[in-house]
């Protein structure tokens, strides 16, 4: 009963906040729109944690590593190559799936607790070298001044925020849309069942790494490209646009949104950076005290994991040794003699 | 000689390491602690770390007794915190590690932000013993004594957990656990009470390692995150559980980061990545293999 | 000629514990073979061994002689080695049709000409077939944490027989079934192709006699005996062996053996 009121109230509230989002530039000022735009880049960065931690059960706190190298790809290279914004958007998926690719030895094996860990270093680090690396990425005072880019070749320049808020809505709707689509197919199947029980997708010869590495890359390159839209929303990127903070919030907006359903993540995504926000507006001083509250009621309030144990996330769920046995493989299927 | 004069000038950044590489070990053990027994990412750690390191501020006054004062009320307090966290994380111990640390996450928010509205959002002053403010020579070289002897003393600490963990019926239990959690399970204990005795022992870490690190990693808003985030990286490049390799994976960080950034300034955070993904790889492989030879 | 497979001085150790001492196997190309033996003799830790789960301190196993002993799981399976697991492990989030095609994936055969889905409907159809097979027809729909134990070790079954195995490691298929769903497990087995070799790890004596037509049996780690149903019969040491595991499990379930050869602790 409590489960179809859940889904039914997860369903109303991604309808409105889609049509919100739809209507959004016509209704608020130009800063909000602005906010808005980036919120949406966060949002997309949100369904590439709930790739890898809904779908395939690999609870993240890193995915702020690849949406850098996406931002400041597009934000460097990106400006260098053309004008074009689709163009900086493949750079940006390019350098986020090159990272993501790197670090693939590292999670391979991992699972459980070690890797939010793992992903959590790892997204530190690539956000201190940011910092440090101060010839290309100008540091901890970032890159200001982006210049304008156009959509594709022909069509004029992204001048207002309203026109850049609207190039991120279409292309976090394009690339969600393509997400949705692959997950439909058996890539979608073999994801699940691997979150369900992993032994016995190897018991059956599939190449579990093999799908741990695709779907980290994959997730990599979405980060990547919400990289971009963030350089193009905000025509300016630094080191502070991707702490630690953002991870844990996107983490929250993800399980919020249902940490299995990549649509919810978005939502869930806008709706707890977009809140952050409002939070920062309204309550300078106290905005981190109401906003850890607020996680604290949140992780109390949201239904109980235990209802889902028998289709939820599997590799998140279960009894994960949690000592370093969380990193070996989880035990083979059927007990022994 | 010829040696000398080349060593010479990486000496007090080496010295600096080692001091800094062992206050990352103290605040880092507590971490090894936490998810190596309990299976939890505590994301609140720094937190415990800025409390001790705050309640240094504000009770040292250039004398010993306030350091023994400042030492006893921090590391109470941190380890009230960490009973506090342990207690929080009951009601949701059956959920997922994603859940506890989001919980903890905002733990420390909520501890972050109480702590600057309690002492300022300026990174406090902190005053060592009037005894130690002063330097001594090293090889012919001034350097603080505060820090050679935060050296000494984190070296006995290190020595303490050595021995507390190899030595005792509770380090045997958290061997064990480390080993293999269902383990503990059977031995009968209640896992609500290992929360709290782990999560308490971490806060008493933290929260020592804050007063005496105060002149070193000094309490700060930003102080928590960076304590953390280091522990985490020392926990990770120790090979995930492991004290030995926790306090090895410290020192070495703290060289990278003190005689890293004299020696080679812009290589230093890259070559802590490279360490961090280096170690991974290998130990990855390794540790997935190692279950199968039995 | 070459054995489907062959292990060779197989063993297991867990720390003090030997597991496996040594143990050689070999089953032939589309035999019925029996693995018996008391609890603890090592019979699911040799499975294990077999299937890649479990990696062998010593010792070496061959498929079809080529030699597996460090291959994992997956590259075993690839190879043609199916297993049902003692608890039925199915993917509980996914349908019962989605399990099969998920299992028969690795191994399908790749469809002549492609066209977007093809591929997977043609698993589909497979899986529907496999799944009528089993008398899951009707359940093909419901997702596969909802289904009865009993049903779940059909789905099992169907799982490993879509990737087209070359042999079947069954651990006590028939534990925790109804009378009904033996029977026809039975029936089924009995109908498999000779194309498969089975072999079974099973405490009930009756089931390995009526199936099988060679028995291994395997105690404390190493096998006693190995011969035909038969001859196991006759073999005074093995009933001694056995007789003495089933007293012994029997002491330990409460429960009183059936017939004189012991069929006992079904779980």
């Amino acid at each position: 009963m409590r489960d179809e009121a859940v889904r039914a109230l997860r369903r109303g509230v991604a309808v409105l906040v889609l049509a919100a989002l739809v209507l959004a530039p016509w209704t608020v000022d130009d800063y909000t729109v602005a906010l808005l735009a980036r919120t949406l880049a966060l949002g997309l960065v949100g369904v590439s944690v709930a790739l890898l931690t809904g779908v395939a059960g690999l609870p993240t706190l890193g995915q702020t590593a690849p949406y850098a190298a996406g931002a400041y790809a597009s934000a460097v290279l990106g400006s260098r190559l053309s004008d074009v914004a689709v163009v900086h958007l493949v750079v940006a998926a390019a350098a986020g799936a090159a990272l993501a690719a790197a670090t693939v030895p590292l999670v391979v094996y991992a699972r459980g607790v070690i890797v939010l860990m793992i992903t959590l270093a790892i997204g530190e680090l690539v956000v201190t070298v940011v910092g440090r690396w101060r010839s290309v990425t100008g540091g901890s005072d970032g890159l200001a001044g982006v210049p304008p880019v156009r959509p594709v070749w022909g069509l004029p320049v992204l001048a207002t925020d309203r026109a850049r808020y609207l190039y991120a809505l279409v292309v976090v709707a394009v690339l969600v849309g393509a997400v949705l689509l692959v997950l439909h197919t058996r890539v979608g199947l073999l994801l699940r069942a691997g979150r369900d029980d992993e032994a016995r997708l190897r018991a059956s010869g599939h190449r579990v790494p093999a799908h741990v590495a695709v779907v980290h890359v994959a997730a990599g390159a979405v980060a990547g490209a919400a990289g971009s839209l963030l350089v193009v929303a905000q025509q300016f990127v630094s080191p502070a646009d991707f702490g630690f903070d953002t991870s844990a919030l996107l983490l929250l907006g993800v399980v919020v949104g249902g940490a299995t359903s990549v649509g919810g993540a978005l939502v869930g995504a806008v709706i707890v950076v977009a809140g952050r926000d409002w939070l920062f507006g309204v309550l300078p001083g106290y905005a981190p005290l109401v906003l850890g509250l607020a996680f604290v009621v949140t992780v109390y309030l949201l239904p109980g994991d235990g209802h889902r144990s028998a289709g939820g996330p599997g590799r998140l769920l279960p009894g994960l040794p949690a000592s370093p046995g969380g990193r070996e493989r989880p035990a083979p299927t059927g007990a022994r003699t | 000689m010829a040696v000398d004069t080349r060593i010479d000038p990486y000496l007090v950044p080496a010295l600096d390491g080692v001091a800094y590489g062992l206050l990352v070990f103290v605040a880092a053990a507590g971490l090894v602690l936490c998810f190596g027994v309990a299976g939890i990412l505590n994301l609140a750690h720094g937190t415990l770390y800025a409390i001790g390191g705050y309640t240094a501020a504000a009770l040292l006054d250039g004398g010993w007794s306030s350091l023994l004062l400042a030492l006893a009320v921090g590391t109470v307090a941190a380890t009230a915190a960490g009973a506090l966290v342990a207690g929080l994380l009951t009601r949701v111990a059956a959920r997922s590690h994603l859940t506890q640390a989001l919980l903890t996450f905002g733990l420390a928010l909520v501890g972050g932000s109480l702590l600057v509205a309690a002492f300022g959002p300026d990174d406090p002053p902190v005053r060592v013993p009037a005894a130690l403010d002063g330097s001594v020579a090293v090889a012919g070289h001034r350097y603080a004594a505060y820090r050679l002897v935060f050296i000494v003393v984190a070296a006995v600490l290190a020595g303490l957990l050595h021995v507390a963990v190899r030595r005792t019926r509770a380090g045997m239990l958290v061997r064990a656990a480390v080993d293999d959690a269902e383990m503990v399970a059977v031995l009968g204990v209640n896992p609500a009470w290992i929360r709290l005795g782990v999560l308490a022992a971490a806060g008493a870490l933290a929260g020592a390692a804050g007063v005496l690190g105060a002149p070193i990693i000094g309490p700060g808003p930003d102080t928590a995150d960076a304590v953390l985030l280091l522990s985490l990286v020392v926990v990770v490049l120790g090979g995930l559980g492991s004290m030995g390799g926790t306090l090895l994976a410290a020192l070495a960080v703290g060289q990278i980061q003190t005689l890293g950034v004299a020696l080679a300034p812009s290589a230093a955070p890259f070559l802590l990545f490279a360490a961090m993904a280096a170690v991974l790889a290998v130990r990855a492989r390794g540790l997935a293999t190692a279950r199968r030879a039995s | 000629m070459t054995p489907l497979l062959h292990a060779l001085g197989v063993t297991v150790r867990y720390g003090a514990l030997t597991a496996l001492d040594n143990v050689d196997l070999r089953v032939e190309h589309g035999q019925r073979h029996a693995l018996i033996g008391p609890n603890g003799a090592g019979k699911t830790t040799l499975l294990d061994v077999l299937g890649g789960a479990t990696r062998a301190g010593g010792g070496r196993v061959l498929l079809a002689g080529r030699d597996v002993t460090r291959l994992g799981p997956a590259a075993r399976a690839r190879r043609g080695v199916g297993r049902i697991h003692q608890r039925p492990a199915v993917w509980s989030t996914l349908t019962a049709t989605e399990n099969v095609v998920v299992a028969a994936l690795p191994n399908a055969v790749r469809p002549g000409r492609w066209r977007p889905g093809a591929r997977r409907c043609a698993a589909e159809r497979t899986a529907g077939a496999w799944l009528e097979r089993m008398g899951l027809g009707d359940v093909g729909a419901v997702p596969a944490g909802r289904l009865a134990h009993g049903q779940r070790r059909q789905l099992e079954i169907a799982m490993a027989l879509a990737g087209r195995p070359r042999l079947l490691l069954l651990d006590e298929p028939a534990a925790g079934l109804s009378v009904v769903e033996v029977a026809r497990l039975v029936e089924f087995l009995r109908a498999l192709p000779r194309a498969v070799a089975v072999l079974l790890v099973e405490h009930r004596l009756d089931l390995v006699y009526a199936l099988c037509d060679q028995v291994s049996v395997l105690r404390d780690g190493r096998t006693v005996a190995t011969g035909t149903p038969a001859e196991i019969r006759a073999s005074g040491p093995v009933r001694q062996a056995y007789a003495e595991g089933v007293s012994l499990c029997c002491a330990r379930s409460g429960c009183v053996p059936a017939t004189p050869t012991g069929s006992c602790c079904t779980r």
